[in-house]
């Protein structure tokens, strides 16, 4: 099996945001490997340790990333890529489809797993958008993957119910929380990663111009949300405090 | 701006979800004077069209074949693709929910736009429309527009209010034929968990328990005050970890981000996972035992006490008021 993970790296999902003149600070914060993109990460070394074959870890962003790309290595991970998108101008979800769909065109993949969303931006996109360009099949938010003769069996989670859908080779799927439990990197793991390949490439090496893959979509301010003042503690008789509670909600509130 | 916008209607279970007319609503501020065509997918939905109209589309386009029974992507973007051919919209609007998230980053891919997913507001600026989202699960917003191409957008369930009803409206269904060619997507079955028919994205009250609630049994408490209220029920990442209940139900930044207009966080301590997918909530109540938990800080009522006693009189309350 020719096994690929898409992955980001975001902001650990303890942090908490600042943002100065429309920008996220990012200076101090701690960066991880989107949770979502875990559980892919996990599934795709099961998937080869089951059926054989070779994992690779493919990210778009800054060299910063090769530190979370050395994290799903110790994982388990065979090779790792890091596409750099530094020149990219208004990058956006377009951007990241025809930057992956542009590498993995020739790579024969037989599954591209990815997370279902990432825990920064928040779109989930890319999956179904990479499918597309490369004429896949696409299957989001996964709880289960059985492989066999071609075809994939897969539970997926629709908004609490689970649909089991039988899909045909290739496909990319995009892992939701339930699929697996994440291993955390040994200490050989961590060792080994370090002499695993990590190829970096830019646009150029993928025969990408600056103008193919500028974003469709800009993004013109970020803001924080009002902080909430801090609200009412009722006081008295516990059943005074359910009765005012009630009368709160319909009379002040008006929300039920 | 008069822009020609594509709604696309979601039904379900025989009718039209609620975020199908918010996307109506949404699609008038992109563009005020322009057409609005309502597009209905499925097995046998044209008897349904008219409610679109009466929301404020001005005509609504259905097609309908045995193969669009059950969602595809498959199947629903080649329908879609023939209706965007033949009506060159220069704006797409749907709701951010399975489907809609599921579709929508292929649709885009296929005709080659940007796409602007879980917008919470819209507001037209000039030529210019500017979608206010959600990121970091509600910690921060963005402001987004679009620089080439089409506008397109999901919207996220219960933020921007649908139309008030016009049953007077009328305009043209029509029905469009698309040949859908054989899917290498087979649905085999499906698995339903939810237990009451409230969706937790779409609720307007959800009532949420914590490791708080100490034990699945104890959930029954919440489904009862639930069902009172017509809510969905929730749980923090805690309780779904100590298997209280199903991963489907998680509120939290890896779960549901939930916007209701009424949150009851029962038995929940407030840690920031679990506050970053409810915080923009309307109203947030708190029923907790320790006065310093971190949910009675950005709770609007809070009640300092046992659950166990609370949760049913509460629900008692509610049903003498609510009848």
């Amino acid at each position: 099996m020719n096994i690929y993970v898409i992955l980001k790296r975001t902001f650990d999902t303890e942090e908490k945001i600042q943002i100065e003149n429309g920008e996220i600070v990012e200076d101090g914060a701690e960066f991880i490997i989107n949770p979502y993109d875990e559980y892919a990460i996990e599934e795709a070394i099961q998937i080869r340790d089951e059926h054989g074959g070779e994992v690779t870890l493919v990210t778009v962003g800054d060299e910063e990333a090769e530190k979370q790309l050395r994290t799903g290595l110790a994982m388990g991970a065979d090779k790792a890529v890091l596409i750099e998108d530094e020149d990219v101008e208004d990058g956006d979800q377009f951007s990241t489809q025809a930057i992956l769909a542009a590498y993995l065109q020739d790579k024969d993949a037989d599954i591209i797993l990815g997370g279902n969303v990432a825990v920064d931006g928040g779109s989930g996109q890319v999956g179904p958008r990479l499918a597309e360009q490369l004429g896949f099949n696409h299957v989001t938010s996964v709880v289960k993957i059985d492989i066999a003769d071609g075809k994939a069996t897969i539970e997926k989670d629709v908004e609490g119910d689970q649909q089991i859908v039988e899909v045909s080779l290739p496909v990319v799927v995009t892992a939701q929380q339930g699929l697996n439990e994440p291993r955390y990197p040994s200490l050989p793991g961590i060792m080994k990663a370090k002499k695993k390949p990590l190829e970096t490439l830019d646009l150029d090496d993928l025969d990408l111009d600056e103008d193919d893959v500028e974003g469709k979509t800009k993004t013109v301010d970020r803001y924080l949300p009002p902080e909430k003042e801090a609200g009412k503690i009722l006081e008295g008789e516990l059943d005074d405090q359910v009765k005012e509670l009630v009368s709160l909600l319909k009379n002040e509130a008006k929300v039920i | 701006m008069s822009k020609k916008v594509l709604v696309i209607g979601e039904v379900r279970d025989g009718a039209f979800r609620n975020v199908s007319f918010e996307a109506i609503a949404a699609a008038k501020e992109i563009s005020a004077d322009g057409e609005i065509v309502g597009v209905v997918l499925g097995d046998n939905v044209s008897g349904l069209a008219n409610e679109m109209i009466h929301y404020g589309a001005d005509k609504v386009l259905t097609v309908e074949s045995d193969k669009l029974a059950d969602y595809t992507p498959e199947g629903y973007s080649q329908a879609l693709q023939a209706v965007i051919d033949q009506e060159d919209p220069e704006g797409i609007v749907l709701g951010h929910t399975a489907i809609g998230k599921d579709v929508s980053p292929k649709i885009a891919a296929r005709i080659g736009s940007g796409l602007v997913s879980d917008a919470v507001g819209i507001e037209a600026a000039g030529e210019e429309v500017i979608f206010t989202r959600p990121i970091y699960s509600g910690k921060a917003f963005e402001k987004v527009v679009v620089k080439d191409g089409i506008v397109f957008a999901t919207i996220r369930p219960n933020n921007i209010p649908a139309l008030e009803k016009d049953d007077s409206r009328s305009g043209d269904v029509q029905s469009v034929d698309v040949d859908i060619k054989d899917l290498n997507t087979i649905i085999k079955d499906v698995v339903r968990n939810t237990t009451s028919g409230v969706d937790l994205s779409e609720a307007s009250v959800i009532v949420a328990g914590g490791r708080g609630m100490k034990s699945e049994e104890n959930f029954d408490i919440l489904q009862e005050l639930a069902d009172v209220l017509g809510a969905a029920v929730g749980a923090s990442r805690g309780a779904c970890d100590a298997e209280y209940c199903d991963y489907a139900l998680q509120i939290g930044q890896t779960g549901k981000v939930v916007t209701p207009d009424l949150y009851i966080a029962v038995g929940i301590s407030g840690a920031i996972q679990h506050v970053a997918g409810m915080s923009n909530s309307k109203i947030i109540v708190a029923i907790n035992k320790d006065p310093e938990a971190e949910i009675f800080q950005i709770a609007d009522y809070g009640i300092v006490g046992d659950l166990f006693d609370i949760v049913p009189k509460l629900t008692e309350e509610f049903k003498k008021v609510l009848v």
